[in-house]
């Protein structure tokens, strides 16, 4: 496990805010060279704590107003079940995660579709096809927001 | 803003693979690197895309458990969700609050180093959260997919 200075900790919230500033940028604000900044960042990068950057796109705007997330518990249980939901689950373009869980549920899976109507259609042609889907809850996603975490 | 067709298959490949270099991005998108910077520029300008934000991976900081915490709320008290929220993100170990239509009114996303640690926030910063008519968690065992990708 890497070790994280406060330096380290300032750098991964402004990238948790923007990841796409440069050494340069980083470097002034933290008052670091930006050779120095780049071999933060590259530091952060290697140890897999920087993971890569994630879009955040409005996603109303592109024609997709409902998003949905859904509980899951399978009817039957299994390894081998557990490895059939799973394949099928990952393949539906309209499902952007899948979590497997332990309590209440087996599976969460966040939903994305253009309205209601086609947030039925993708429901019931597809999850609730997918193989030992038992009890289904369905929660609508009004607002989302990330938090900067544990970063001191 | 108007999105055309160009827009939709850059963002349908951005989604999918936000990491992929930007000149790899134009080529699968069939367009040059100058479309593609000023095409990005415009939808960031526009606001459909609000930024790019630095995955950061807590377990590569020693935070082993992830729990999803879904919350009923008092809703006899107007002011539940409002202070409910504004409490829950002065907890540093809260990474994410989303609000739903449904059955759920909130749910938290908490990350601890281990079960002892986990134990310590729910008792001492969560359990006093205002306002809870009903808690349950959901325990994290793997993530199957996580994508931001839309099937544009």
């Amino acid at each position: 496990m890497i070790d994280l200075d406060d330096t380290d900790r300032a750098l991964l919230r402004a990238l948790a805010l923007d990841g796409t500033l440069s050494a340069g940028e980083l470097g002034r604000r933290f008052g670091l060279s930006q050779p120095a900044a780049w071999r933060r960042v590259r530091r952060l990068e290697e140890a897999g704590v920087f993971a890569g950057r994630r879009p955040d796109v409005d996603r109303a705007a592109l024609g997709f107003g409902v998003t949905v997330f859904l509980g899951v518990k399978l009817a039957t249980k299994g390894r081998v079940s557990l490895e059939d939901f799973e394949r099928a689950v990952q393949a539906i373009p309209e499902v952007q995660v899948v979590q497997h869980v332990l309590g209440l549920f087996d599976y969460r899976l966040r939903v994305v579709a253009r309205d209601i109507a086609d947030f039925e259609r993708v429901l019931r042609r597809r999850i609730m096809t997918l193989p030992g889907v038992g009890n289904l809850e369905a929660n609508v996603l009004l607002t989302e927001e990330r938090r900067p975490g544990p970063l001191g | 803003m108007s999105i055309d067709d160009t827009d939709r298959r850059i963002l349908r490949h951005w989604l999918a693979e936000p990491d992929l270099p930007r000149a790899d991005l134009a080529a699968r998108a069939g367009v040059t690197t100058a479309t593609l910077w000023r095409r990005l520029d415009r939808l960031r300008e526009s606001g459909v895309i609000r930024a790019e934000r630095a995955v950061i991976d807590w377990r590569r900081l020693g935070y082993e458990v992830e729990v999803s915490l879904r919350f009923t709320l008092d809703k006899t008290y107007p002011r539940a969700f409002d202070e409910f929220l504004d409490q829950a993100r002065e907890v540093p170990e809260v990474v994410g609050v989303e609000t739903f239509l449904g059955r759920v009114d909130v749910r938290l996303n908490v990350i601890a180093r281990d079960m002892a640690h986990w134990q310590e926030i729910y008792r001492a910063r969560i359990l006093t959260l205002p306002h809870i008519s009903d808690i349950e968690a959901l325990m994290l065992v793997s993530t199957i997919k996580e994508t931001e990708a839309l099937p544009l």
